[in-house]
């Protein structure tokens, strides 16, 4: 062997952006998500759901659907084995209506057939005879009536502390759709021994597995969990949907049985962003340093728990956002309705309570006639402060100082609103003269958790192993279309130099599990995974040759190469299995404080809107950021990230709600639930904060939440600006501007 | 029976009454490029052109496309070459989970084989009938803009 050459820095490493593994297949339309996957023989699921928000269950028949020829199955709770109920946090939800039906649209029946068709038919034909109850759907009441998942009261200091000046408000923000655009769908395939397999788009596999073999009293080596392709998530799907159905039916059949939820089932089939109402009372001393926060909130988590009590716990801790203050009490609480089930989505309670905190902070510097830029840096946190409510250290980095000045930095434009009415409020449809159009500039900063919290024990699995054509990563972790995929073949190729990087996704029998793709922790943690278990492999590959470095070739010392891969592996199979956590938190103590959080990040946003007060509409003409990202591992993800989730916190400000009448959903499509378009889409400029956390890889902090979670404020502050109301509501709607 | 030429291949299939040309093309014909998000005309995401113009063919019934060149994201390559609009959709960062993608690409390139030199409130326009729940749609249009000016 006398190839000779010095090895160079591997391509595709961290720092650069190398185009998706997935990107081509993609374009292409070749590439197969959950919905596309099909196997001969199989059946097609459908659910029977309620009409009533709140009813008893007097009886069910489904003879009449089975008498339908080409229908194999319909179920109901009684044909369910096991524990019958599933939830993220609590096992509180029946896997079909249990005696009464709780929330419109709750699963009720499951019934499988040889066609599509025939299974949506079969499932009109199952007769169910209600008895309607009176729903609770006012969350005041449900928490005066004790019916709640979780309260969490938070003291720090001294409760008679006090400011010159006090501003006061009420604030209230609605129920989001994540509208990602693939539906729940999934395929589920016996294995003809008591077994089965479930090819599904999820955030989490094991958790669901968890959840499926619990309610059907499966033993857990009978159900494995493949990671099917996923149309996007943003929290949609972190909790079950069809996966027990699915897996029920192909018990019982025998038969593989598929299932893909239209759009008006995919509203009532997974849990939504928590609507919010809030109080804020905030006191300052005539310099604007906070003396005292207080704080009320109430989330309406709906019928089940899924995960209400977690994103509790984020408004709570989140209640006075980025800024330090020695004396805050928060009292919050999640109430029980009978309004359809809230859980995760991108943001994860810290948005609500951002939206409540950031009109408080212009409040006060209106009151105080201070800039309200200057009033967030006079109470900014950062490394080594304490966080308000819990009294935690910050040990990680929080640049908030940084990250304020820099976006104060960017230049405003100041250019008047253009001629081109396609880039006005209302669009084409503009009615009013473009002279009148006002324009707003709105400011506002958030702060979020990274990862879980609470002393959940939150850990990742990967397994790395050489091979003869490069490394290959095994790994349990949902790849949602956010680019993980493309993260750990990055950590990969730096940490070992190979620049070959493959990553297959292990089944739920062949590795443990990943954790959630949320709370923005999978860069960090199975990216923390990654390098470990790649810098354990290449140090075994380095000690077998001798070498000094990896290359696509082999181990290389003094510029010559010494092993080839092939070589490495035959003498014997290189891998490391890695099990990352990251650094232990505690649960809070009575005072709701502690070490509850493993980290944070912070990032602020500067919206100028376009306003038509005579219709009310607006149009977000740039939204501009700065955000605190760690180290960036790969830009184009991260713009992507701070873009689309920008977009999606635009939407939550102007026009995105699910509109609940009595528990009654009365916008479940697209066409009546309002997403933002290209048209609707502001421009934006982000400056990316590098200084690196204590233990994501690289010093890499999550990206995907922060640019959501005060991007709605700072729009519906420049909405404000623009218009002189109060707007203490999120979404705006036009007659929040008009004034009817 | 109905006939159908889709991405130049002649197809006969038979339809059930009143099903989709959406359906059609995944359910009967194993053509799973197109997307199903919506069903309602609303996002684009099953955009094919009928006989060259843009559709949502969640809103065509199959029986009308009877006789129809179909052209799906599947036919919009050639063959192993990209077109350029999947090229720049992939560099620029345009795709993410890419339910949106196939849509935006049979929509993107329609628009640059019709129109000279489109805008960027041109390409907004034309691809507003598209949504994209994950990019914010800035990396789409960075992808497209540099291919209308050359157009
Ligand atoms: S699926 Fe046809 S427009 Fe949405
Ligand atoms: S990339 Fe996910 S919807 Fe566009």
């Amino acid at each position: 062997m006398t190839i000779t050459k010095t090895p160079t820095v591997v391509a595709g490493g961290v720092g650069t952006s190398p185009i998706r593994p997935d990107g081509i297949p993609k374009v292409r339309g070749e590439f197969a998500y959950s919905s596309d996957l099909e196997v001969d023989g199989m059946l097609w699921g459908s659910t029977v759901r309620s009409p009533h928000a709140r009813a008893r269950i007097v009886s069910i028949d489904v003879a009449p659907a089975l008498a339908i020829r080409g229908v194999a199955a319909a179920l109901t709770i009684a044909d369910v084995g096991g524990r019958g109920l599933f939830g993220l946090i609590e096992p509180d939800q029946p896997v079909l209506a249990d005696g009464e039906v709780r929330f419109w649209g709750e699963p009720v029946a499951v019934v499988a057939a040889d066609d599509r068709e025939t299974a949506r038919i079969a499932a009109t034909a199952v007769v169910v005879h209600y008895e309607p109850l009176d729903p609770l759907t006012d969350p005041e009441r449900a928490e005066e009536l004790g019916e709640t998942f979780r309260v969490l009261d938070i003291t720090r200091g001294d409760p008679d502390a006090r400011g010159e000046v006090v501003v006061e408000g009420y604030y209230e923000v609605g129920m989001q759709d994540q509208a990602q655009l693939g539906t729940e769908s999934g395929l589920a395939i016996p294995d003809g021994s008591g077994g089965v397999d479930l090819h599904v788009s999820t955030q989490w596999l094991h958790v669901d597995h968890e959840q499926v073999v619990a309610s059907l009293g499966l033993p857990p080596e009978q159900l494995r969990l493949h990671l099917a392709g996923i149309g996007g998530a943003f929290g949609a799907r972190e909790d079950i949907s069809l996966q027990i159905h699915l897996c029920l039916l192909a018990l019982r059949t025998g038969r593989p049985v598929k299932m893909v939820y239209d759009r008006a089932e995919s509203f009532v089939g997974h849990v939504h962003r928590h609507p919010a109402r809030m109080w804020f009372r905030h006191e300052a001393d005539r310099d604007g340093i906070l003396r005292r926060v207080e704080a009320r909130i109430l989330l309406d988590g709906g019928a089940f728990a899924s995960t209400s009590p977690a994103v509790l716990a984020n408004a709570a801790y989140f209640a006075v956002g980025p800024y330090a203050s020695e004396s805050v009490t928060v009292h919050a609480a999640a109430a029980r309705t009978n309004n359809p089930p809230c859980g995760a989505m991108r943001g994860f309670g810290a948005v609500q309570s951002c939206f409540g905190y950031e009109a408080q902070m212009d409040r006060l510097a209106a009151a105080l006639g201070i800039d309200p830029v200057e009033l967030r840096l006079r109470n900014a946190l950062d490394r080594e402060d304490r966080i308000a409510t819990t009294g935690q250290v910050i040990v990680g980095s929080l640049p908030t100082r940084r990250v304020i000045e820099a976006l104060r930095a960017l230049p405003l434009p100041d250019e008047a609103p253009g001629d081109d009415p396609r880039r006005l409020p209302g669009g084409t449809g503009l009615t009013t003269s473009r002279a009148a159009v006002m324009r707003g500039v709105g400011f506002a900063v958030g702060i979020k958790n990274l990862a879980f919290s609470e002393a959940f024990d939150d850990f990742t699995e990967v397994r790395a192993e050489l091979t003869a054509d490069g490394i290959r990563i095994h790994t349990a972790a949902a790849e949602v279309g956010q680019g993980l995929v493309t993260v750990i073949q990055q950590i990969a190729r730096t940490a070992t130099g190979i620049s070959n990087v493959e990553v297959v996704w292990d089944h739920t029998g062949e590795i443990g599990s990943a954790g959630s793709t949320s709370a923005s922790r999978q860069t960090q943690m199975t990216g923390g995974a990654t390098l470990r278990a790649c810098e354990a492999v290449a140090a075994v590959a380095l000690a077998r040759a001798d070498a000094e470095s990896l290359d696509d070739e082999g181990a290389w010392r003094d510029d010559q190469l010494v092993m080839t891969l092939a070589d490495l592996v035959a003498a014997g199979p290189i891998e490391h299995l890695e099990r990352f956590r990251h650094p232990p938190t505690t649960p809070p103590d009575e005072h709701g404080n502690g070490d509850v959080h493993a980290g944070y990040a912070v990032a602020a946003h500067r919206a100028i809107v376009d306003v038509d007060p005579e219709l009310g509409l607006v149009h977000v003409v740039r939204v501009d950021t700065a955000q605190d990202v760690g180290r960036v591992l790969n830009p184009q993800a991260v713009i992507g990230q701070i873009e689309g989730g920008i977009m999606q916190g635009v939407g939550l400000a102007i026009m995105e709600e699910i509109v609940i009448d009595r528990g009654v959903m009365k916008n479940a499509s697209f066409t009546d639930y309002l997403l933002p378009t290209f048209l609707d889409a502001p421009d934006m400029t982000a400056v990316l904060i590098e200084e690196p956390d204590h233990w994501g890889p690289f010093g890499a902090k999550g990206v995907g939440e922060p640019p959501t979670i005060s991007s709605t404020a700072a729009v519906v502050a420049a909405i404000r600006n623009a218009t002189g109301r109060d707007l203490n509501r999120a979404p705006v709607r036009p007659e929040d501007i008009v004034g009817l | 029976m109905i006939r159908l030429t889709i991405n130049g291949v002649p197809h006969v299939v038979d339809p059930m009454g009143p099903e989709s040309l959406l359906t059609t093309l995944r359910d009967r014909l194993g053509l799973f490029g197109s997307k199903n998000a919506c069903e309602q005309g609303e996002c684009g995401s099953c955009s094919v052109l009928l006989d060259g113009r843009l559709v949502c063919s969640c809103l065509v019934m199959a029986v009308d496309a009877d006789g129809a060149a179909v052209t799906t994201v599947e036919g919009i390559a050639d063959g192993e070459t990209l077109h350029r609009v999947q090229e720049a959709m992939v560099n620029a960062g345009g795709v993410q989970c890419g339910f949106c993608t196939p849509g935006i690409v049979v929509a993107a390139s329609h628009l640059l084989a019709t129109t000279p030199s489109p805008t960027e409130t041109d390409i907004r326009e034309a691809l507003a009938g598209n949504i994209c729940r994950c990019t914010g749609y800035g990396a789409i249009v960075r992808a497209l803009e540099p291919l209308a000016a050359e157009s």
